[in-house]
């Protein structure tokens, strides 16, 4: 049978979309497959409406503190339907956004779920059609982009129960905002709703296994992190294990062992960001023989998965669960497929959280990196010094940076602060350029800028740090 | 108080030996003074002030080696306290450290020329400057490594990868076996030479300097790299020798008294004109055809060699020359050459003609094409037609890059030399 398209890829999240188009720009005919919305977890469900709620409580929380700017407002409310509406707006319109991107670059978008059969050169693609019957397509590369999903542990009762008992999903389109609320587990997802709903006034409790709160951060951007939450008065259980969490008539109920000792807590809702599982079912992956592992499923340093024909990219294909991961190995993907020579699938992956303060980070830790056998060399600069953040009145935070002493090179930076996630990016470059201490030091920074900290950082990091 | 750093002369440079200092406690220091002097690899580099005011202390005294780039060598104290910069700190929370405005903290003093030693060749290579610095750290020359990055960057993997290369092969034969110091720079072993059979405590080892190091590798580098060849002529330079006498008569009173040496120089530097296809380097995008005849000299100092260069010595007089070449010397001897008047030469010559040697055979100075080696002028037996004649002879050699210089271009060049050396009048055409 003749190959209907030279790609199919199959999920249309920042992973799918991608690459599809990148392989319409080589040249490839394209076609992606999506059972959902287009856009995936990130433009409907994760990165993008978060971001908008955020944004919401963010504006909500600096109201209160209108005076400290000589300005003031009658009495701060907020309409939570109207929130939560605008949220949807915006992932609505990026979703469209999505569509027509498939459209101008002629990708053939197949609306339904997708299973994979034996073929070659790659394996067919049979789906069953949103509009009802089946299609069977053969490429002669499918690229798998079929993302993730909030992990779930109903043993316990960390599951959703369709009512008070939320994952992300739930937590995206409540009707009302909870008086209370527990959140269990303090990556990223876990502490932007935290961050979210105690803006808008909830008496959030926020549970953590492990012994500090967002555990992949560098240790001092984790304390720092809680100190500043706490102030705005989240509440937290660090190195406290969930044993049950159950629905009561009147709201939630937790049972905690912390230390030995046990605790139970009671809200009105709870939130389960447990982590991510990959969506790896139903797709007649054992069939095929795709090695997988904990939920994910294995590739190389190019996205095959060692079956003929068969790449994996993004949230499926394994950790870290973020957007630009997944668009990145996209762009490495294709271009491989296509025999272009692609960005470095190793390049350093920055990530954020998106909480009042962010939090942003690139590279190892200081820990990691002295685990990795480096010989550190450390620099630091408080926003509570930086003129741009005085006259902000954002002076919460830092930017610590870590170098290996032998070389310079920068092995990681982690920032916590104001907008701190527009800035990691500058960080990023550098470590992908390979520049060494010489060159950050010598670039200039714009006067007056939280930027400004980020060099300070560097300077100090070799004993040169001017403005402290 | 004000910190003055040990400045980085280059971006590579790590430390460097504070060889002199020009201040004593209590002078006043205006921007742009020169405080102290800095020795690296090749070159004594001058210090300059950046900030005013009175030497407070001395903080690495002169003749310190192993002085770290960004080490507090002096402090000094403002006449009148210097104002703390823009931003003070807020006085909102404890801060962790002190919250008191530093003024004016450690500015590093900047510095003149910074020195280029280490560029490997005259094309430029693209490496990351984390590549650029492992590759130094290691020894490792970049013009031979492939890039892996973007348009063939060459980045931190590749040097890495490189490293591991197989070492020149071992013991050489037992004839004109060449020192080999670089095959031996491995990080800091030193029972290298025990497990070649030489014995613990039979011998001093005597740590590689910077100037050692480059040498080291860049000869290596050549020697290995670049495909060369001898090419050996004898040349009269009775009449030479006759020149010389009447051009110092008439120099005498100038104060000139031109050499040998000197007038190879211009020799060099006309038979570059002669035969451009000589004065030309290799380099992987092309060959370069210099336009002028820029002739380094090599200059023997204590522990090592630096080759200062004669520039457009084609359009110098010999009085130039000798004086130019003089004044280079004596600063190559006391290592106070700048950067720009060591590297960059097209075309280098050697002579070891005062040590008494016959003729040798030098490496190439990459990245130019040619080497001449110059032998001792003594009378030899020679045949005149029939006749057996004494004359005074010189035997030079040249040696070539034959990716741009080959036989014949290198054997009309000689002769074109020949030319001139024999009948130093035409150079005068
Ligand atoms: C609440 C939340 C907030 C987040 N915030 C951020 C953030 O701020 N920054 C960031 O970088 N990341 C964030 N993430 C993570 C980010 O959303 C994911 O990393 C990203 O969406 C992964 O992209 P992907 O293309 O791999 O998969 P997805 O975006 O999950 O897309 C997969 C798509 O495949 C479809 N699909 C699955 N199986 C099939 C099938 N069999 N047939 C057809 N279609 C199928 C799905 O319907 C889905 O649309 C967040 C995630 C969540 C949940």
């Amino acid at each position: 049978m003749a190959l209907d398209f030279d790609l199919i890829v199959i999920g249309s999240g920042p992973g799918g979309y991608v690459a599809a188009i990148r392989a319409a720009q080589l040249g490839l005919k394209t076609a992606i497959v999506e059972r959902e919305l287009l856009g995936g977890v990130c433009l409907n469900w994760g990165c993008i409406p978060t971001k908008a709620l955020l944004k919401s409580g963010e504006v909500f929380e600096q109201l209160s503190h209108l005076g400290d700017y000589g300005l003031g407002v009658e009495k701060p409310s907020f309409d939570f339907e109207k929130i939560v509406a605008r949220s949807r707006g915006v992932a609505k319109q990026l979703n469209q956004g999505v569509a027509y991107l498939m459209k101008k670059h002629k990708i053939e978008v197949i609306e339904g779920e997708a299973r994979l059969e034996k073929g070659s050169p790659s394996p067919k693609v049979v789906v069953a059609l949103k509009a009802g019957g089946a299609r069977t397509v053969q490429a002669k590369s499918v690229i798998l982009a079929t993302g993730a999903r909030a992990k779930v542990i109903p043993a316990i009762g960390l599951a959703p129960d369709g009512d008070r008992i939320w994952t992300y999903r739930e937590a995206l389109t409540p009707k009302a905002c909870p008086k209370s609320l527990l959140v269990v587990g303090s990556g990223a997802i876990g502490v932007e709703f935290a961050s979210f709903y105690r803006a808008l006034g909830s008496d959030v409790t926020v549970i953590e296994a492990l012994d500090r709160i967002l555990p992949v951060e560098d240790e001092e951007v984790s304390k720092a992190a809680q100190k500043a939450f706490e102030k705005r008065g989240l509440k937290f259980r660090i190195g406290a294990k969930v044993t049950k969490l159950a629905a009561t008539k009147s709201g939630v109920k937790i049972d905690l062992e912390s230390g030995g000792k046990s605790e139970v807590l009671t809200a009105e809702r709870a939130i389960v960001a447990v982590g991510i599982d990959g969506n790896v079912e139903n797709l007649g992956l054992e069939t095929l023989g795709v090695k997988l592992d904990r939920g994910h499923v294995v590739i190389d340093s190019h996205c095959a998965t060692g079956v003929a024909g068969l790449y994996a990219i993004g949230d499926v294909a394994g950790a870290p669960w973020l957007a630009h991961k997944a668009s990145h190995e996209a762009i490495h993907c294709v271009e491989h497929i296509a025999g272009v020579a692609g960005p470095d699938i190793a390049a350093p992956i920055p990530g954020c959280t998106y909480a009042q303060p962010q939090i942003a980070s690139v590279g190892l830790t200081e820990a990691f990196a002295k685990k990795a056998g480096h010989e550190v060399k450390v620099g630091r600069f408080p926003f509570r010094v930086n003129g741009k953040a005085i006259a902000s009145g954002e002076l919460e935070g830092f930017v610590k940076t870590v170098f290996d002493a032998k070389t310079g090179q920068l092995l990681g930076a982690h920032m916590i602060g104001g907008e701190v996630t527009e800035m990691i990016q500058g960080f990023a470059l550098a470590m992908t350029m390979e520049t060494t201490e010489a060159e950050l030091m010598a670039t200039v920074f714009p006067h007056p800028t939280m930027s400004e900290a980020m060099h300070e950082s560097v300077l100090d990091a070799y004993g040169r740090v001017l403005h402290l | 108080m004000t910190d003055i750093l040990m400045p980085a002369l280059s971006p590579t440079m790590e430390e460097g030996t504070l060889a002199k200092w020009n201040v004593k406690i209590g002078d006043v220091v205006k921007s742009g003074d020169v405080i102290a002097e800095i020795e690296t690899d090749k070159a004594t580099m001058e210090v300059e002030a950046v900030d005013e005011g009175i030497v407070d202390a001395i903080l690495v005294p002169a003749g310190t080696a192993g002085v770290k780039v960004n080490t507090a060598i002096a402090r000094l104290r403002g006449e009148d306290e210097a104002a703390a910069p823009a931003a003070a700190p807020a006085k909102a929370e404890a801060p962790a450290s002190p919250a008191v405005p530093a003024p004016a903290a450690a500015k590093p003093v900047a510095a003149p020329a910074p020195v280029a030693a280490k560029a490997d060749g005259a094309s430029r290579v693209f490496a990351s400057p984390l590549a650029r610095r492992i590759a130094d750290e290691k020894q490792v020359s970049l013009s031979g490594i492939t890039g892996s990055g973007p348009h063939g960057r060459i980045v931190k993997a590749d040097v890495e990868n490189a490293k591991s290369a197989p070492a020149p092969a071992a013991a050489a034969p037992a004839a004109a076996a060449p020192p080999k110091p670089a095959a031996t720079a491995a990080s800091g072993q030193i029972p290298m030479i025990e497990q070649m059979g030489i014995p613990a405590g039979s011998y001093d080892l005597v740590p590689l300097d910077a100037m050692k190091k480059v040498i080291a590798r860049r000869m290596t580098g050549s020697f290995r790299d670049v495909p060369h060849f001898p090419l050996t002529i004898d040349l009269e330079i009775d009449r030479l020798l006759d020149a010389r006498g009447r051009i110092n008569a008439a120099l005498e009173k100038q104060g000139v008294k031109v050499s040998v040496n000197d007038i190879v120089i211009k020799a060099v530097a006309l038979a570059l004109k002669a035969v451009p296809d000589a004065n030309a380097s290799y380099t992987p995008e092309g060959i370069a055809m210099h336009h002028h005849a820029d002739v380094a000299v090599a200059v023997a100092i204590d522990g090592g060699l630096i080759t200062p260069i004669v520039r457009a010595a084609e359009g110098r007089t010999l009085a130039d020359i000798s004086k130019t070449m003089k004044d280079l010397a004596e600063r190559a001897r006391t290592r106070k050459l700048k950067a720009e008047e060591f590297q960059g030469g097209t075309f280098s010559v050697s002579n070891l003609g005062m040590m008494g040697i016959k003729s040798f055979n030098s490496i190439i100075n990459e990245p130019q094409g040619c080497i001449l080696s110059v032998g001792v002028g003594e009378k030899r037996p020679v045949v005149r037609g029939d006749q057996l004649a004494i004359a005074t002879v010189m035997t030079v050699t040249l040696t070539c890059d034959h990716r741009v210089v080959d036989g014949a271009i290198g054997a009309r060049w000689l002769q074109a030399f020949k030319g001139f050396i024999e009948d130093p009048v035409t150079m005068l055409a």
